[in-house]
């Protein structure tokens, strides 16, 4: 089985430490030798919080090396923009659309980089990137607080672990009023991956 | 069957397993889970006692009586308990006694950096350190037989990344039956009571014992070597071990589970067995200079550094520098992180009572002795309100200090409610017996916010979610001796502002108290506020209050030349601060539009 360097990155509050529960259980599932790291910092007074996540025969270390995250799962564009130097050359973004304003930014002491600077930034830290509209699909779902669900799927379409095995995790944990909703996030999110997949700059097409 | 459990998750487990009958201990980061874990289960008593010694106290109370009894706390949190673990070693107890403590390499959420293996030589007491979340819940059990087999307590250290990493556990069942019954104490004054003469005549088995432990860590299962490649030998323990098998993976380990004290015969065994002995370890050179002592020769810091958190990337460099590992091991550094990304920094949320507090120390200027809670988020940006801090409780004692040597400038000391009864209340007695002058505000926002909204004796419901005494804080001080004390609402900007000056005025010793809920604990959420661009013209004091909820437009006051103000609604709780601020009135609650209009 393939061994997976995961990074989960996103904003206190936007769900990520569940993400990356839910990402432990996966594979784990999957039959994984599995370790996750979070740092919370200050997370909850909307700080930045990143969870390392590794699937291999057999995981040593709980923190991904610098350089060798697979796939960068980022809630955030900004926190996106934050861990690109771990990027492994030969990796993957996956990307929500959406970004929170630090108050550096909302009270104009910095700046929020312009989506054409992210998307090249990206594309320079990776050969595949997606931008998922995670909290667009939630929304239009009925309820804004499964966008991390939506991710989780969409994700799911770049591991080779069946997607049974994500859906069944997912079950045991979301609460379950909530069960239904969260399953259709999931398949909805994955079904979305391959229209979200961003064109490189030299114009390479969109591959299905 | 095995389940995915952070270090702390696994440790709590492991009191519910190996028979815990009292959890006490104070919350403190990267600690707190364990105690909120342990709560869960309805066999063991688990309470945040008001401050450390007070919980360590209790612990030794239980073991005293008879039952399992487990303290956790922070590495900080241990200075102010080792009083009470200190005479542990001398009396032992008539059951096993844990202690957990969670060091913070790399300071995440501490006020310094300690190595709190240092504690184990000091006390005396054993100290086991497990590398991952299945050691962490062994070693509880590991830790309680051998606290009734030595007679002392023993140690458990973990670290940040070992208490919130999460690896799979093995769960089992209880193993204790039997423990049902009433706690009895078997009597001993000779050895419970440590009065001079009788504690002295314990001395020689204290020193003697030490001696016992070694030879225990001789066969000790979890100090074990793994032969390699003989040419290098690393000497590690705890989650640093996890890192070194990454970076060095065929060299032979030494993997210490007890690093205190280190058994002397496996250490040389392990050293006649290599070429080359280094000994890879976080913060201080704890196991290194054991190691020395034993005259073996072994590298430490000299190639590796003693502050920080030690990551597997910090240990690959040093070893290429050091000529341990060849020089294009270490992978190139991707420089694509733009150098000024803004940074996320924490802030107080939008509705935090604290806010007008700092908004108007940042105003008058006074010198701020500061303490330890969400409300030392007034040294930041935009406040910069807060010129002193160190431990618990020291603002107060501090500011006393400012009067006994007689300091000319205007100054007070900002606490929270939950640090004033866990160390606050103490000095503040001290100030009323020797006539100290001083304005000390004390924040009550109803809870221990920082550390995750844990209870304290100013609110009732208990960690067993039981209904317990509660006492006011303003009645505290009153019936201490303060004179002047005032109740304050924290939401009350123009109160804020003028008690400060009357109480800094003073000629004496005040107390104000900011009285406002944390958000978390209680919230009445109105209609978001909202900016009337045509009255704002871009004056930016709304921004000195930091709150995340007011932003910065592109839309540019025409007579100023300065970005006027908006109001995200999906932040804003409503709170009324930046309303009553406003020198425009250019703030409202729609339904004031609407009246307006």
């Amino acid at each position: 089985m393939k061994s997976y360097n995961l990074l989960v990155t996103g904003v206190g509050g936007q769900g990520t430490v569940v993400a990356s529960d839910i990402l432990a259980a996966v594979g784990l599932a999957a039959g994984y030798d599995v370790k996750k790291s979070d740092v919370l910092g200050l997370a909850v007074r909307g700080g930045a919080v990143v969870s390392h996540v590794r699937w291999a025969e057999t995981v040593h270390s709980p923190i991904v090396p610098e350089g060798k995250v697979d796939i960068l799962l980022a809630f955030e564009i900004l926190e996106g923009q934050r861990w690109l130097d771990w990027v492994h050359p030969e990796g993957t973004i996956l990307i929500n659309d959406q970004r929170i304003y630090p108050v550096v930014v909302s009270s104009g002491v910095s700046f929020y980089p312009h989506d054409e600077e992210v998307n090249r930034s990206l594309l320079r830290a990776a050969p595949n990137v997606y931008k998922v509209p995670g909290l667009e699909i939630a929304q239009a779902l009925g309820n804004s607080r499964v966008h991390n669900v939506v991710l989780l799927g969409a994700m799911s379409h770049l591991t080779g672990i069946e997607p049974q095995i994500w859906e069944s995790v997912i079950r045991q944990r979301v609460p379950a009023k909530a069960l239904e909703l969260n399953v259709k996030a999931f398949w909805q999110g994955r079904d979305a991956l391959v229209a979200s997949r961003l064109a490189g700059i030299t114009g390479a097409g969109v591959t299905a | 069957m095995k389940v995915m459990l952070t270090g702390n998750e696994a440790i709590a487990r492991g009191a519910y397993e190996y028979g815990v009958k009292v959890a006490m201990g104070y919350p403190g980061t990267p600690s707190s889970e364990i105690l909120e874990n342990v709560a869960r289960y309805k066999e063991i008593y688990s309470e945040w006692s008001i401050n450390e010694k007070v919980a360590m106290d209790g612990v030794m109370g239980a073991a005293y009586a008879g039952k399992r009894a487990m303290f956790t706390t922070k590495q900080v949190g241990m200075n102010v308990a080792s009083d009470s673990f200190l005479y542990g070693v001398y009396t032992g107890a008539n059951a096993g006694v844990l202690i957990v403590t969670a060091d913070d390499p790399g300071m995440f959420s501490s006020q310094n950096e300690q190595d709190n293996r240092h504690y184990a030589r000091l006390a005396k007491m054993p100290m086991l350190e497990p590398a991952d979340s299945q050691e962490a819940k062994n070693f509880v059990g590991v830790a309680l037989d051998m606290s009734e087999q030595f007679d002392e307590p023993v140690i458990l250290r973990t670290v940040m990344r070992v208490s919130h990493s999460s690896s799979p556990v093995e769960l089992g069942e209880p193993k204790r039956a039997g423990d049902e019954d009433a706690g009895r104490m078997k009597r001993d004054p000779h050895k419970f009571v440590a009065t001079a003469g009788w504690a002295r005549q314990r001395r020689p088995m204290i020193e003697e014992r030490i001696t016992r432990l070694a030879e225990f860590g001789e066969t000790f299962p979890y100090n074990r070597i793994e032969w390699g490649d003989r040419s290098l030998g690393i000497i590690t323990s705890g989650v640093v071990y996890e890192y070194a098998r990454e970076v060095f993976p065929t060299a032979s380990f030494l993997k210490l589970g007890m690093v205190w004290p280190i058994p002397p015969r496996l250490v040389r065994q392990f050293a006649a067995g290599v070429a080359r002995v280094i000994v890879i370890e976080e913060l201080d050179p704890f196991l290194e200079e054991q190691v020395r002592l034993l005259g073996i020769t072994a590298e430490g810091k000299s190639i590796f550094p003693a502050y920080g958190e030690l990551l597997p990337a910090t240990i690959e460099r040093c070893a290429v520098q050091a000529g341990l590992l060849p020089p294009g091991s270490v992978s190139k550094k991707r420089n694509l992180t733009p150098a000024d990304l803004a940074p996320r920094s924490p802030i107080l949320c939008p509705g935090c009572p604290h806010r007008s507090t700092f908004y108007s120390l940042n105003k008058l200027k006074y010198i701020v002795a500061g303490d330890i809670g969400c409300y030392n988020l007034g040294a930041l940006e935009p406040f910069n309100a807060t010129d002193t801090m160190g431990a618990m409780g020291a603002s107060v004692g501090v500011a006393h200090g400012f009067h006994a040597a007689g300091m000319e400038q205007d100054a007070v000391a900002v606490i929270g409610d939950g640090t004033f009864f866990h160390s606050g209340m103490a000095p503040l007695l001290n100030m009323v017996h020797n006539n100290g002058k001083g304005t000390i505000v004390i924040l009550d926002n109803r809870t221990t916010a920082m550390t995750g909204h844990q209870d304290h004796p100013g609110v009732s419901q208990t960690l067993d979610g039981l209904e317990g005494g509660r006492a006011d804080i303003a009645d505290l001080c009153l019936a201490m001796g303060v004179k002047d004390v005032r109740t304050v609402d924290a939401f009350d900007m123009k109160a804020v502002e003028r008690n400060l000056k009357e109480a800094v005025a003073y000629d004496g010793l005040s107390v104000i108290v900011m009285d406002g809920p944390c958000v978390f604990v209680e919230l009445e959420r109105k209609a978001p506020f909202e900016v009337d661009a045509d009255l704002c013209n871009g004056c930016t004091l709304c921004f000195r209050l930091g709150c995340p909820a007011i932003v910065r437009t592109e839309n540019l006051d025409a007579t100023t030349g300065r970005p006027k103000a908006d109001i995200d609604p999906v932040l804003c709780v409503s709170c009324d601060m930046c309303r009553q601020i406003c020198p425009r009135k250019a703030i409202y609650m729609p339904t004031d539009a609407m009246v307006k209009a």
